[in-house]
């Protein structure tokens, strides 16, 4: 995530940190790492963030709730521009964004380099159930609810659960 | 010129597969799959609304990314005619869904060092998902091929309609010509040595045999397209010409 360098922009990051993702409801913008850069002049505001997938349709969604908000809080001028570049990463969701999925019960994204590779029939895949806690999990699909998510099933308490696949 | 013409040409087909992926959903073989192919719809049809919004800022004449979806005829569309074939059976859908990606994942590799920044955004962004589709459509072609005799069947026949379209990706047309001049995006040919050396990896595993040479279809890239065309633009551009504007 990026620290904001600008006092002035202090409340509009609080702001933000209060929005939420409308497909998991328990991340914050700013946990899922997509805000990229916030901007205050007086009562303007540009807003900078990044798609998590091309085809996520949470994106616009989230554009409206962050200039509604803005808009609620007193700034005039609110803008929300999306840049495609750097490419998001889950390499960029906090250390508390991934306490809280894991706690929703979503096994948060592994780090890049232990998953990241593309070999086929790769399905052991060490992912932790965020149930029981037990690496004894299998994959059941690559692709799940959302874009971002992939279905797993645990072995040993025998739940399903989503894995919140790196990126 | 050739900036538009190549935006467009990689939405129109983005968005074509988008389109025929998606009549899968509720008719996948198993949920998971479904689930699958519709979650690459998703991610087709994004990619798409990039390329098409920015074919937009570039033509700079009121248009957006839904009139060029929506609102152009079948001899605008640059899409290869790969992607307007009907989806034929699962296997069918699966070997051309491997066709395009592996063919998506070497040009969007390149793309990503285009000299043109928007371009080379979309592609570094885009990647990351068509990597997920390659693997998933390589796993199946093998587990299909390498099937029952049934799949091995039904793999072969998809195989034989499917291949006289894969030459149309790597034969370039003039606006992809002037585009490479420039080094804006690969020439198309440049291609073809790699996707060829993958897809014998991959079929080798699958106990399927490359074809030989045969005949190649080409012109969609330049508006000629097959009759398939028509009916699935009808479909998909019904609602926005029958009630212009309409959102929800
Ligand atoms: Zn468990």
């Amino acid at each position: 995530m990026i620290y904001p360098v600008d006092i002035s922009t202090q409340p509009v990051w609080t702001i933000l940190s209060n929005i939420m993702d409308p497909e998991v409801p328990v991340l914050s913008i700013l946990d899922l790492g997509i805000v990229r850069k916030v901007t205050v002049n007086d009562d303007d505001v540009e807003v900078v963030i990044t798609p998590t997938y091309t085809g996520c349709p949470a994106m616009d969604m989230i554009s409206a709730s962050v200039r509604m908000e803005l808009l609620a809080a007193g700034y005039k001028n609110v803008s929300v521009l999306q840049v495609l570049s750097p490419a998001w990463t889950t390499e960029w969701m906090s250390e508390q964004g991934k306490k809280k999925l894991k706690e929703y019960g979503i096994a948060p994204p592994n780090p890049l380099q232990q998953v990241c590779h593309h070999d086929l029939f790769m399905n052991d895949e060490a992912i932790q159930c965020p149930h029981c806690e037990s690496w004894h999990t299998r994959l059941i699909s690559e692709f799940g609810s959302t874009a971002c998510k992939s279905l797993y099933q645990c072995k040993d308490c025998q739940e399903p659960f989503d894995y919140f696949k790196c990126h | 010129m050739s900036l538009l013409n190549y935006s467009l040409s990689l939405a129109d087909s983005t968005l074509l597969l988008g389109q025929r992926n998606s009549e899968w959903c509720g008719h996948g073989p198993v949920l998971e799959q479904d689930i699958a192919i519709t979650n690459i719809s998703l991610d087709l049809i994004g990619q798409a609304r990039n390329f098409y919004q920015y074919a937009a800022i570039i033509r700079n004449d009121g248009s957006t990314e839904d009139t060029l979806a929506y609102l152009r005829d079948a001899r605008e569309f640059r899409n290869l005619l790969l992607v307007e074939l009907p989806n034929g059976d699962w296997g069918s859908t699966i070997l051309r869904q491997f066709f395009f990606s592996n063919y998506q994942h070497l040009l969007y590799t390149k793309l990503q060092q285009s000299n043109d920044e928007q371009l080379a955004a979309i592609a570094a962004k885009a990647l990351k998902e068509v990597t997920y589709h390659l693997r998933w459509s390589s796993e199946w072609v093998i587990r299909l091929g390498d099937g029952t005799a049934e799949s091995h069947r039904r793999m072969n026949d998809a195989l034989q309609e499917l291949w006289p379209y894969t030459g149309e990706m790597f034969i370039p047309v003039p606006f992809e010509k002037e585009i490479a001049n420039k080094q804006t995006a690969p020439d198309p040919g440049s291609l073809k040595d790699a996707w060829m050396e993958k897809t014998a990896e991959i079929f080798h595993a699958a106990t399927l045999d490359l074809p030989g040479n045969v005949f190649m279809h080409t012109g969609g890239k330049e508006g000629n397209h097959t009759e398939h065309i028509g009916f699935v633009l009808a479909e998909m551009q019904f609602l926005q010409r029958a009630y212009p504007g309409a959102e929800w």
